[in-house]
């Protein structure tokens, strides 16, 4: 069991988000869907008691806590609400994460701390209309001007957008260069010239705030540059292996909430006068599907625990986003199964969970996208 | 100003059960909680902290592992926390108890205590009271709310069984709150990791020095004889019965269960 | 308090504007059943504090009490925990009763563990049954009967070495005697010399509105099911004399006859009340689900194969449409 070797305090962290979820996620992860409504009070929420800088130095407003205690987070919410915890993921790992890891100080006390105190939300936009796993053929630019600079495109599929205030974005800075030739800034809601798109229908995690990005000619401060000019596309794909553990923990946390929910309803179940639990069928598959969620569990805990100890992570972490997602889509899908004609039913919330699990395979890096990076590694000479 | 929060960490009676077969109460793998009526109790204690500006202390009676009680405790907020522990307490009626927290209380500075008002578990509702009594204190017991603290006097509403009355006590005073006075914050996640290592000192009778006649089982003027669980219910099959005995059978059970 | 076994049962006597509590009538009976199982001499008698109260004294007697002790001062005319404290004390230390019964009330409950604490005796809180020592025919000690663990355990408590013996006892738990103007006692005018305590101010009092009751705190609740879609009201009308909640089957949330607030059930409120009171209501494991973990279920269905009969303490195989208005006649007459 994953909680044998947490600390006390992570173990007290697990036990807080716990109590969360149940009382303040779940009672409305049914409505969040049905209606695809962000869920704005929870957020405000979580922005309270400061669960949205939970890897950041206190320094900044963060728990100084750890990539762990942050994954225990995101899994906890998304056993209830897949919607819920990519917020928080997105926020944390692909937003606040590249500011900590490669802001200066100045950019830090400007945008880190807010994210991290609960003032303000964040975003992070990488992906175009044109661009998805192919990230380098950016067609979004910022043009250099005197003291700013000027970018014009958009951003597709953006989590979290509009409800946002502070977005980590993409754009080339020299298309010559391609992919070396993409710098990343940081731009705030209600820049000039910076707008959204209509908000995305999609299969699953309904509620999130998904739309496209329109920059025409917005004008960014030169101090608003994230990390060096250029060095944009190392930065993504650097966040981008945070955001994996956080995706990861996620798409953990949908299977572990269906299990749950089949379980509970197969011990209610009756036919041919006994409960379905005792059917060996269903037994077989619960086993099965408990143990391919625990192999993910522990997938992911390992990637979040060399990052903590400030180790190469990358390969653990896509590892882990791969595995997740496929075990997500599998463990929805045949627990779906053991609910029979109700689990078809939108009154039970295990098929919200199958669609909530698709996207798992899809975002921050396709299953593709994984085998590419994971192979990467493993051919390296 | 100084508020001392009195709160016991309980098991979760609600989720105890009697093992059927046994006779016995099940209660292997039971949580164990923070008494509800003290969450309501530390809930007021940090809302005045956050109104009017107060140093929150909590302080329990109990074992070694209630210290992780405390640490959550710290971590919704309160400022220091007392573990009072001796194996020379153990046994200790509410007298005892009273007694030992009151000989507690007296080592700090304190404006206001606020206790729950009883304890899931022993359900006795005696220790506010007697610490009151110990302290010398006023006491307002049964509090459904705290309205303000000014010059040194609280304004509190009490309900009784059918009315409500507004009081104005003057401090040093004790409180006990009802748990469906006040919601218990959740732990705030900056502060629990910073407080996860805050020392939280232990109490113990080498401390405290109070006459071993006042602790324990020695000091505890009441004794259990014996403990037993209700008749364990065999659920019965269904009765036919014309309406008259129906109503009476119904109401026989009424009676008998509340 | 340091004396040996003590004289007399004595009893709290609750009273506002003029009317002595139910639960202090009942004690008094009580202590008289005690005083009756033993030779030892012992009389009940009732501890009255107020202020023009001498009726009352009487009141005591007529349900019971063998002599009464009065104390009738205008500084007792509201109860205030320090000096009500005050007196019952010096009253202790000068008549060494044997043991000190109190109504379990708000009040009863604020006064008696001050009390206990001030003179050093042994408070057992809510007993529901009292007896002396039966191994034992001339020990005054007795074997006070308690629930703890949230009801799921019963406690027996002895306080051998102090005195008086307190408890509290709940309302309803015994019978009062019937009054009658007959009886005759003494009368014990106390007088006290009362010391200022203005630690604490009433400011203002406020009489209770009606007070939803939330479904999930409430300790009795009512249910009604498809089987008594049609009778509603009665179902709302017992619920209200047992002072519990209606509750309410998904069916009749759906038809619009309950509101959702009331539903019980896999889709609506779980509830883990003390009596769970299921009125034509079949059994299926969506609602199940949502009670089964009541303490005490009563169903009432006219099908003897309703699932609810596999969690119910006590089926009952009947129409609950005939069943219900005659509890309610019965409940009215209590």
């Amino acid at each position: 069991m994953i909680k044998e070797w947490m600390n006390e305090e992570t173990l007290r962290f697990t036990k807080l988000m716990e109590e969360f979820t149940l009382k303040e996620v779940a009672p409305l992860a049914k409505e969040v869907d049905e209606l695809e409504r962000f869920p704005k009070e929870t957020v405000e929420k979580m922005q309270k008691y400061h669960m949205m800088g939970i890897p950041f130095e206190s320094k900044y407003g963060g728990c100084d806590a750890g990539y762990v205690a942050y994954a225990q987070a995101v899994l906890t919410l998304s056993k209830a609400c897949a919607t819920t915890g990519v917020i928080l993921s997105a926020h944390t790992s692909l937003c606040a994460g590249p500011i900590a890891t490669f802001g200066t100080e100045a950019q830090k006390e400007k945008y880190l701390t807010p994210l991290c105190r609960g003032d303000k939300l964040g975003a992070f936009g990488l992906t175009e209309p044109d661009a998805g796993t192919d990230a380098g053929s950016q067609k979004t630019v910022a043009i250099e001007k005197d003291d700013h600079y000027e970018i014009t495109g958009s951003k597709i599929f953006i989590t979290n957008a509009l409800e946002a205030d502070i977005y980590v974005i993409t754009a080339m800075t020299d298309k010559s260069l391609k992919t070396r030739g993409i710098s990343t800034f940081i731009l705030e809601k209600g820049m000039p010239g910076f707008s959204f798109g209509k908000k995305e229908k999609k299969l699953g995690i309904r509620g999130s705030a998904t739309r496209e990005l329109i920059f025409n000619k917005v004008k960014v401060p030169k101090e608003n540059l994230l990390g060096k000019v250029n060095q944009g596309f190392k930065i993504a794909l650097t966040t981008l292996d945070a955001g994996r553990i956080g995706i990861a923990a996620q798409a953990t946390g949908i299977a572990e909430g269906a299990i749950e929910a089949a379980i509970k309803y197969t011990k209610e179940r009756k036919q041919f006068n006994r409960a379905i639990k005792d059917f060996q069928n269903t037994q077989f598959v619960l086993a099965e599907l408990e143990t391919k969620k625990e192999a993910a569990k522990h997938l992911v805990f390992e990637a979040a625990k060399l990052k903590d100890a400030g180790k190469p992570y990358s390969k653990e972490a896509a590892m882990a986003k791969l595995f997740a997602a496929n075990v997500a889509m599998e463990v929805t899908t045949k627990a779906l199964q053991l609910f029979g004609g109700y689990g078809y039913t939108r009154e039970y919330d295990i098929e919200r969970m199958m669609r909530d699990a698709k996207i798992t395979e899809i975002y921050e890096g396709t299953n593709e996208a994984q085998k590419m990076v994971i192979s990467a590694h493993m051919l390296r000479s | 100003m100084n508020i001392i929060v009195l709160v016991k960490q309980v098991p979760d009676t609600t989720e105890i059960h009697v093992d059927k077969e046994t006779g016995t109460l099940k209660r292997a793998g039971v949580p164990t909680i923070i008494n509800p009526d003290d969450q309501a109790g530390l809930e007021v204690a940090l809302t005045l902290k956050e109104t009017i500006g107060a140093k929150v202390t909590v302080l329990t009676m109990g074992p070694g592992q209630a210290k992780s009680m405390l640490h959550e405790c710290l971590a919704t907020g309160a400022d220091e926390a007392y573990l009072i522990s001796d194996r020379q307490f153990a046994g200790s009626d509410t007298w005892a108890t009273s007694k030992i927290l009151s000989e507690a209380i007296k080592t700090l500075d304190y404006d206001l205590i606020i206790a729950g008002r009883q304890a899931i578990d022993g359900d006795t509702a005696q220790v506010g009271p007697q610490v009151a009594e110990f302290l010398k204190i006023p006491q307002v017991t049964y509090v459904e709310k705290v309205h303000e603290v000014y010059q040194n006097t609280i304004t509190i509403t009490k309900a009784y069984e059918d009315y409500k009355v507004v009081l104005n006590a003057k401090m040093p005073c004790l409180l006990t709150v009802l748990s469906d006075a006040y919601t218990l914050r959740y732990m705030d996640a900056k502060r629990l990791f910073e407080t996860a290592h805050q020392p939280i000192p232990t109490l113990t009778n080498d401390t405290l020095s109070i006459d071993v006649e006042h602790i324990g089982l020695k000091g505890s003027p009441t004794r259990v004889k014996k403990t037993f669980v209700k008749a364990v219910n065999d659920k019965r099959k269904p009765l036919a019965l014309n309406p008259e005995d129906a109503a009476n059978k119904i109401i026989e059970s009424l009676r008998s269960i509340s | 308090m340091n004396y040996t076994d003590g004289k007399d049962i004595y009893v709290f006597i609750e009273q506002r504007d003029q009317t002595i509590s139910e639960g202090s009538l009942e004690l008094i009976a009580e202590a008289k059943r005690l005083i009756s199982t033993r030779n030892f001499n012992d009389e009940v008698v009732g501890v009255l504090l107020g202020q023009n109260i001498e009726s009352l004294a009487y009141e005591t007697i007529y349900h019971g009490a063998d002599r009464v002790i009065m104390c009738d001062d205008e500084h007792l005319l509201h109860y205030e925990t320090h000096q009500y404290v005050d007196v019952l004390a010096e009253i202790v230390k000068e008549k060494h009763p044997a043991a000190f019964l109190f109504s379990g009330t708000i009040n009863g409950r604020d006064l008696a563990p001050r009390l206990s604490a001030r003179i050093h005796t042994g408070l057992t809180a809510d007993a529901t049954h009292i007896a002396y020592d039966e191994t034992d025919l001339k020990s005054k000690t007795l074997m006070i009967t308690r629930p703890a663990f949230g009801g799921n355990l019963y406690a027996t408590i002895i306080c051998p070495n102090h005195h008086p013996q307190m408890s509290t006892i709940r309302e309803h738990v015994f019978e009062k005697l019937a009054r009658d103007n007959k009886r005759t006692g003494n009368i014990d005018y106390y007088v006290y010399p009362h010391k200022n305590h203005d630690a604490i101010k009433v400011l203002e009092v406020i009489d209770k509105k009606e007070k939803t009751i939330d479904l999930t705190k409430a300790h009795i609740i009512v249910s009604a099911g498809r089987g008594v879609s049609n009778c509603i009201p009665l179902v709302k009308d017992i619920a209200k004399r047992v002072g519990g909640s209606l509750g309410a089957s998904r069916a009749l949330v759906d038809a619009g006859l309950v509101e959702k607030d009331f539903q019980v059930g896999q889709t609506g409120k779980t509830v883990k009340p003390t009596i769970y009171l299921a009125c034509g209501i079949s059994g299926a494991v969506q609602h199940t689900a949502g009670m089964e973990k009541s303490d005490y279920i009563i169903a009432i269905n006219t099908d003897e194969s309703a699932p609810i009969f596999d969690v119910a303490d006590l089926g009952i195989i009947g129409d609950a449409k005939a069943i219900l208005p005659i509890l309610s006649e019965k409940l009215q007459n209590q």
